[in-house]
């Protein structure tokens, strides 16, 4: 990497993090609240999740929403049975995505381009369904109730994420920190690079020795226990589990957070998630149209921006 | 030894015959070409070889192992590298990117999260030997994407030469070069040759290639063995005048 690209990463890394640290300070007087960051942190970690495979990988996956809904489900079914700590709940749902992710995924990984997103919507709505109709288990269509997050225990304290906003927030964003961190890291590494290599030709990328499938695989599940991470999170910032969350037009809408954000940047999937829960929560109080308001925004962002709203930041040469 | 050994292989796709029973032996450290009239299956008989598919019969011995059905990756992992007729590149990725995923797959790195200092270090030591080697250095940190074709196809045999292989399979290296170029890669060829002690199997349209650079030739004809002798032999070789030379003449 140049040094002037260094620089410029290690500034977007200063505003960025500023900007989240920042967070429940600076959203109120912008008309924000602490609680609408939270929920842009969560589907964020999603989106990047789902863009590690599709813009760092070059692998669409639609059904992406089934992991997301595991660790939701993991975390809420965990909090109700099985332990009464809200990071380790979060463990569990990750665990139950990526031990998913990763079986479903060897199955997967062999289909290229249209019909692996077709395969991961089947597998995605296959998931959709088992918690749809495991009623006794999942609470079905009315989803999954009867837990709430847990205040931490830090034996001589403890903090207090149930009522307290913004002290949620910063638990929300320890673990998006740690998971972005993970991937960061995973991206700058040889393996990170051979995923790189895979999106940009994957015939050169077998024929310099990649095993292709293994490395996507790795690829596919990693991403898996990220977005198990950020369903945890999901559910334990609404205190309940939906099936909807399962379902492919979810994974739809991270998609579409990472295409309008950026694919090709790490960040990107941040903006596109901010932009779209931000929509969301101003035009669904106006209209009920308002996905329609998003959709519109997101064919401008393709026409006019197809690097996505942070990739015309990106230069097209690093000379 | 015979670097490799290839029995009797023949592809079929459905009804036609792409290559049909070929055999063919390289010694270590021959620069060996392969020609042959448009269709005469110089390339499919090339991607038998790489492992892009596997052959409908025959065997194929590198390094005295049989790697008939052995996938491409693993090929290269045993020391064959190749290029493609219409360059294979990462093309949104820098020249030095480009070759260091061969570097780091060549040192095993290929699974791992995190590198250490030295071994960053050694790794770019490696990748800036190819590319002195290749004449790329200047151009090192240009994106791939917007070199010009020869330098394009330059950055390839980089990315092969990165692997350090001990078969180098060139398909139609000078394939769309001026004469300035075509010149440039000849001299490029000849310098792995004799420098890097490396074996060099190439297909070549061009004659004065072939016949300034060739150990021996290999002609195919419809996918059949057509001849096979020094370019002294070729030359004078009246089958290989009618089937090819004639033709062009």
């Amino acid at each position: 990497m140049s040094k002037a690209l260094a620089a410029r990463s290690l500034v977007a890394l200063v505003i960025v993090w500023t900007l989240l640290l920042l967070a429940p300070y600076w959203l109120p007087p912008f008309g924000g609240y602490t609680a609408l960051g939270t929920r842009v942190l969560v589907l964020a970690l999603a989106a990047m999740s789902v863009n590690f495979l599709l813009g760092f990988t070059g692998v669409l996956s639609f059904g992406h929403a089934a992991y997301f809904g595991l660790g939701a489900y993991g975390a809420g079914l965990s909090l109700k049975f099985l332990t009464m700590s809200s990071p380790l709940s979060i463990f569990y749902g990750m665990l139950l995505a990526g031990i998913a992710g990763a079986i479903l995924g060897a199955l997967i990984v062999r289909r290229r381009g249209v019909y692996f997103a077709m395969v991961t919507i089947a597998f995605g709505q296959v998931f959709y369904y088992i918690a749809f109709q495991w009623s006794s288990l999942t609470g079905g269509d009315d989803g999954l109730r009867g837990f709430s997050r847990q205040p931490l225990d830090f034996g001589l304290f403890s903090v207090d994420i149930l009522s307290n906003a913004n002290a949620f927030y910063y638990f929300v964003l320890f673990f998006f920190a740690l998971v972005t961190a993970v991937m960061a890291v995973i991206l700058r590494s040889p393996f990170g690079r051979t995923m790189v290599a895979i999106r940009e030709n994957e015939r050169r990328a077998r024929f310099l020795g990649i095993p292709v499938e293994r490395h996507i695989w790795i690829a596919f599940t990693l991403s898996c226990f990220f977005i198990g991470v950020a369903g945890a999170l999901y559910a334990l910032t609404n205190n309940f589990a939906d099936p909807r969350g399962l379902h492919y037009s979810q994974s739809g809408d991270f998609v579409m957070m990472a295409v309008m954000g950026g694919m090709r940047t790490f960040w990107g999937p941040l903006l596109g998630a901010a932009v779209f829960v931000i929509l969301q929560d101003y035009l669904s109080s106006v209209t009920v149209n308002w996905m329609s308001f998003v959709g519109l925004l997101f064919v401008l962002v393709v026409l006019f921006f197809p690097r996505g709203l942070l990739g015309f930041i990106r230069p097209t040469s690093k000379a | 030894m015979n670097i490799l050994d290839i029995r009797n292989v023949s592809k079929r796709f459905g009804n036609l015959v792409a290559v049909r029973e070929v055999s063919l032996a390289v010694a270590r450290g021959e620069l060996r070409a392969i020609i042959g009239p448009n269709g005469a299956g110089k390339t499919t008989f090339f991607n038998l070889i790489s492992g892009f598919f596997p052959p409908t019969a025959g065997a194929i011995v590198f390094d005295g192992r049989d790697i008939t059905a052995l996938p491409a990756y693993r090929r290269v992992a045993l020391g064959m590298a190749r290029t493609f007729q219409i360059t294979e590149i990462f093309p949104e990725l820098t020249v030095f990117e480009n070759v260091r995923v061969g570097a780091e797959m060549k040192a095993g790195y290929g699974l791992r999260p995190y590198l250490g200092r030295t071994e960053t270090a050694a790794i770019k030591r490696a990748v800036d030997e190819v590319l002195d080697l290749v004449g790329l250095q200047a151009k090192a940190h240009r994106l791939v994407g917007e070199l010009a074709h020869g330098d394009q196809r330059c950055a390839e045999i980089a990315m092969a030469l990165s692997l350090a292989p001990h078969l180098l399979l060139l398909d139609e290296p000078t394939a769309g070069m001026g004469d300035q170029e075509t010149y440039q890669i000849t001299q490029l060829v000849r310098r792995l040759h004799r420098e890097k002690n490396c074996t060099i199997v190439l297909i070549e349209h061009d004659m004065r290639v072939v016949f300034h650079l060739a150990d021996r030739i290999t002609v195919l004809d419809q996918g059949a063995l057509l001849a096979e002798g020094s370019p002294q032999e070729i030359a004078a070789n009246t089958a290989v005048q009618e089937a090819y030379l004639g033709k062009t003449a």
